[in-house]
């Protein structure tokens, strides 16, 4: 619920700014779960009270002469206008305390910066509007994508405790190791960021980025894309689940049983014929997820970037050619391939669906053999 | 407008056609200065000959082989395997497997990415695929080489070498040029 | 040092001036033109404010309420080009064709008919770009940085109206940029040395000469995105062995002298502003003129701190963090000066002075924010949150704006002949204090707790500070409105202003009458 929070606590915090510690705090940094976010913190804060000392001193200076040195006073004004004593000191103080600042800082950097010796790599894919996690050491790879109902954002439901900040699949990490994270995006720039780990790193379409964490305490932590990225570049939110090291190789083992289980259904589905309103029903939920920010929950679209679907000829007519599009993508467009994104069986429903919604009514019943068929090659 | 006005303005003009040059002039620039520097983690475009280096058999690098095709690229591209734990100065050869399995002719290109960025400074290769667009007919695969070395002289920090491929299709780029594909390729 | 009438400024100074809408089309004094320039200036605050506004209200509750998440992103973009090259950097120009040539002893700008033209291309210039938002498919939605390839490859085909506009921006910002320095390096009265100049002009100067270095880069950086788009290059496009990093790069060697450009002059009104009203001379001239200078140096050295998390190798982060950190040096300088200069002075508390001691409270706010953002490894938290969206609006509204504001109260009886309404302008004073505050402080907070900007819509966490800086926007865009009836009012009549109307005004400006006549030191003044 947006107002949960009352106003009579927002105004007394305003004044107890740069208090905060906790984890989540409203109005500061937060120190984090890593051994580099709290140094991360700890810099913050003290470069924040150096700031705020050097604050203090010039607004004193600076309001003492308004109060004492102020015409209806009577004062008669001095005509002193240099010192080149005074103008070297103020010139070497600052250097002093940006000496004192720099030192801390380059350690944390160089901390920072040092990926070598990881136990575990994560390759990190950006794209329009979702991430894709790629383990280099296990068979795994799955997209993450906003998990928030759009009724939810329409303010149609009320919006639940993690609102925006909410995915179908989190990343999952094991405690106590070194995970690297490789980072490439697969159309424009994104960026990778989790508070609690003190790591925002762009994924630069590629070319690949490095960064590493060790989380010490098992948790979910959350973060969100931070390089604007086009339209639902605010929906697009991280989610990180660290497990005991225990608990996390049970994870593996399962997901890799699930993964190998949908490639396994595939191809017994490509035996299979699925009715029309199984496909339906899978279709619309994967068109919601999937498809839906650009091409609109009415299919009606965003020309002319985004086409509507709705009466669209490809969609209604040229079967071929929408399953090519789905597939392949469409090369200097935003429209990206699903061939990878989506599963066979989803792929197809979304299809069918498309072809069926918003008085389309082609009547057409897609099957995962035809999607398959194309995929290899024996489509045209 | 007298001529003490003309000389001035003059030398300002001349000034914004030179920052108007320099902005271009960044690019080859920025290129140089990766080169040596090692920046954005590209590696050289072009091969270099295999020299006899001397082999360090006192420390091994890991080599990972990161490879991608782009979301609008239906090939199939794995490198054999995933690590390689490699000597500086050694000479091996790595293969990628790539796959086309749509039914029409697709041109590829494969842009390296090497992290860290550094690090690309010391790989170096003796010939690959990426220095030229590749050429796969529909339902055709094929194995494409990487031969590269490591130099010994890769500072001790480095321990561990990523190198990434993603691989776009430019097919629309020759079409556009237009040159034919398959004549180009002389199939 | 001396002014040759020459058959350019002979017709330039023809007495009789022609009336109606041929008076300012055809207008060759330095008088109209500032008055034009400062008008669009007006213009276009209220036109970047209005979108601000619809920024505030989307943002106002968490939730899609108003606007969809597309229009949302041509907000900002064109909110952040409009204030930035629509209002920020014409109000400048206009005070600068205003003031330069009275405050040199000079009888007009150097070239006149440039000056004509610098001006009158630039409504077009935004008319192309406002009329590219009701094209199919809207406006340029990449933010004002268009990073590459949001704006090459996935942008919609405004982007070559887009270019074009800023092109034309350009080319004027440019001619205005040629026409200031040959006026201040040509035109100064006998008498009238290098270090006699006031700080006004002095920054002035200096910004001009970043305008010539980086608006070229900037021509350059966005023909190369259109030709990226349309015409099959890939400066920006890792496919063709491009790299979207070198985009930034580029992008922000402009961007950042562009920072500068937008406060070095406020510099220089600030320096004229506070010894008027502290009768005391400045102190320290000369640091103040080197301070500026190494500004100016300083910020083509440090570009790539906007860049820390595009993945630079740590000897480059740490050399862009090291150099980011020197600015604060000669930037305390001056703020050390200011105070001295209070320092034991004897002041009285117009508007002016108002908005210019607002201005260097705020901005020393502003600028210790910059401090803590140069600092990487906490850069990499604050990077692309609101906390960065606080820092450069305490540095450009409460910085810049206020001392455009604050420089037109200070020299609007020089321009009308009239006093203000000093209750009225006490009132937009406060007013506006009180409402950037609300505004601007609480986004510190949410962009430390997590909040990334160029966002529609948000996590519940940070709904509480929101509604709270929408409120305090609100009120801030409404508290201009006092502005613009203050400044109309003081058009239209008033209290007659004399020459000085400020006790401890210095300067040949005020050695002319008010109004200022039409032409002013046709023969050049003595300077004592």
């Amino acid at each position: 619920m947006a107002k949960t929070r009352s106003w009579r606590w927002s105004l007394p915090a305003l004044l107890l700014a740069g208090q905060a510690h906790a984890t989540g705090s409203q109005f500061n940094m937060t120190p984090g779960v890593t051994d580099i976010s709290q140094r991360v913190y700890d810099l913050h804060m003290t470069i924040f009270w150096i700031c705020c000392a050097i604050g203090l001193v010039v607004f004193t200076a600076m309001f003492v002469s308004i109060i004492l040195h102020r015409k209806s006073r009577g004062v008669e004004p001095a005509t002193f206008h240099e010192s080149t004593k005074v103008e070297i000191i103020w010139t070497a103080i600052p250097v002093l305390i940006l000496i004192v600042m720099a030192i801390p800082a380059t350690k944390v950097l160089i901390a920072m910066e040092d990926t070598s010796d990881s136990d575990v790599t994560v390759l990190i894919t950006g794209s329009q509007w979702r991430w894709h996690y790629e383990y280099l050491d296990y068979n795994i790879d799955y997209f993450s994508i906003l998990a928030t109902p759009r009724g939810q954002i329409e303010g149609r439901l009320p919006k639940g405790d993690n609102y925006l900040l909410e995915v179908d699949r989190p990343l999952v990490i094991p405690t106590g190791k070194k995970i690297r994270f490789l980072m490439t995006s697969d159309d424009v720039i994104h960026s990778w960021w989790v508070p609690a780990f003190a790591i925002k790193k762009d994924t630069n379409p590629g070319f690949i980025n490095e960064a590493w964490t060790m989380v010490n305490e098992p948790g979910i932590y959350r973060g969100q894309c931070a390089e604007l990225c086009g339209m639902d570049h605010g929906f697009m939110p991280i989610v990180v689940i660290a497990k005991e090291p225990e608990d996390f190789a049970i994870w593996v083992e399962q997901e890799e049983a699930r993964i190998a289980a949908i490639r396994e259904e595939e191809q017994r589905l490509l035996a299979l014929r699925m009715d029309i309103d199984e496909q339906m029903a899978l279709g619309e939920r994967v068109y919601l997820a999937h498809c839906a920010a650009c091409h609109q929950p009415s299919g009606e679209g965003l020309p002319p970037m985004f086409p509507a679907l709705k009466a669209n000829r490809v969609t209604t007519e040229d079967r071929a050619e929408h399953i090519k599009v789905m597939v392949d993508g469409r090369p200097g467009t935003s429209m990206a391939s699903f061939a990878r994104q989506l599963s066979l069986r989803e792929l197809t429903s979304v299809i069918t669906y498309t072809r069926n919604a918003w008085g389309n009514d082609t009547g057409d019943v897609v099957q995962a053999v035809e999607v398959y068929e194309y995929m290899q090659g024996k489509g045209e | 407008m007298n001529a003490k006005h003309s000389t001035l303005i003059g030398k300002l003009s001349l000034l914004v056609v030179a920052m108007f040059a320099f902005g271009y002039a960044l690019v080859p620039l920025y290129d140089v200065f990766c080169d040596i520097t090692g920046i954005n983690g590209k590696t050289a475009s072009e091969p270099v000959s295999a020299e006899a280096a001397i082999i360090d058999t006192s420390r091994e690098i890991t080599i990972e082989f990161i490879a991608r095709p782009n979301q609008q690229m239906p090939w199939i591209f794995k490198p054999e395997v995933r690590r390689m734990r490699v000597h500086p100065g050694e000479i091996h050869i790595m293969n990628y497997l790539a796959e086309n399995p749509t039914g029409r002719a697709i041109v590829g290109q494969a842009v390296p990415s090497v992290s860290p960025g550094q690090a690309a400074l010391f790989f170096h290769k003796i010939e690959c695929f990426c220095f030229t667009q590749q050429y796969l007919a529909g339902g055709n695969d094929m194995l494409m080489p990487l031969q590269f070395y490591v130099d010994p002289a890769l500072p001790a920090q480095f321990s561990t070498i990523t190198l990434s491929y993603t691989l776009y299709d430019v097919t629309s780029q020759w079409q556009d040029s237009g040159q034919d594909t398959a004549t180009e390729f002389g199939e | 040092m001396s002014t040759v009438t020459t058959a350019d400024q002979h017709d330039a100074h023809h007495d009789h001036k022609p009336t109606g809408i041929k008076r300012w089309l055809f207008t060759t004094n330095h008088k109209d033109i500032g008055s034009l320039y400062l008008m669009f200036a007006l213009a276009m605050f209220f036109l970047g404010g209005a979108m601000a506004m619809v920024i505030r209200l989307e943002l106002f509750q968490p939730g899609l309420q108003f606007v969809d998440p597309q229009f949302f992103n041509q907000m900002t973009t064109m909110h952040g080009l409009i204030m930035v090259f629509g209002a920020v950097m014409p109000a400048f120009t206009g005070l600068a064709n205003w003031m330069i040539p009275m405050m040199i002893g000079a009888p007009d700008m150097a070239l006149p008919r440039m000056n004509n033209w610098s001006f009158w291309i630039l409504p077009f210039a935004f008319l192309i770009l406002i009329i590219s938002m009701f094209l199919p498919g809207g406006g340029p939605d990449f933010g004002w940085t268009f990073y590459a390839p949001l704006s090459t490859t996935y942008s919609n085909d405004s982007t070559a109206l887009f270019v074009f506009s800023v092109h034309i921006m350009g080319i004027s910002s440019i001619m205005g940029a040629i026409n200031v320095i040959v006026t201040i390096v040509n035109m100064r009265a006998p008498g009238m040395t290098w270090m006699k100049l006031p700080l006004f002009v002095w920054t002035w100067l200096i910004t001009a000469f970043l305008l010539i270095m980086v608006m070229p880069v900037l021509a350059g950086v966005v023909t190369m995105v259109l030709t990226d788009k349309y015409f099959a290059t890939s400066f920006f496009d890792a496919a063709g062995g491009g790299d979207p990093v070198l985009f930034q790069h580029i992008f922000w060697f402009f961007g950042h002298p562009e920072v500068y450009i937008m406060i070095l002059p406020a510099f220089g009104i600030v320096s004229a502003i506070v010894p008027t009203f502290a009768r005391k001379k400045l102190f320290g001239y000369a640091s103040m003129v080197y301070a500026t200078a190494s500004i100016a140096i300083l910020s083509f050295l440090v570009w790539a701190h906007h860049m820390f998390t595009t993945g630079m190798p740590v000897f480059a982060t740490l050399f862009f963090m090291y150099t980011t950190m020197l600015i604060a040096v000669p930037t305390g300088v001056k703020v050390f000066n200011w105070v001295a200069t209070m320092w034991r002075g004897a002041m009285t508390f117009e508007v002016p002075m108002m908005f210019a001691l607002a201005f260097i409270v705020l901005f020393t706010i502003g600028g210790l924010s910059g401090v803590m953002l140069a600092i990487t490894p906490a850069d990499f938290q604050y990077h692309d949150t609101y906390f960065v969206v606080a820092h450069f609006h305490y540095v450009l509204v409460s910085g810049a704006v206020f001392s455009i504001v604050a420089a037109v109260y200070y020299w609007l009886p020089k321009w009308t002949g009239h006093m203000y309404d000093e209750k009225l302008g006490q009132l937009h004073f406060w007013c506006s204090l009180i409402s950037v505050n609300l505004l601007f402080f609480p986004m510190h907070f949410v962009g430390l707790a997590g909040m990334p900007r160029r966002i529609p819509d948000y996590a519940l966490q940070f709904a509480d500070f929101n509604a709270f800086v929408s409120v305090g926007g609100f009120l801030f865009g409404l508290s201009q409105l006092i502005f613009l009836w203050v400044v109309i009012k003081c058009a239209r009549g008033g209290e007659k202003a004399p020459a000085k109307p400020w006790e401890g005004a210095e300067g040949l400006e005020w050695e002319v009458p008010s109004p200022a006549p039409y032409h002013t030191f046709d023969t050049p003044p003595e300077i004592k």
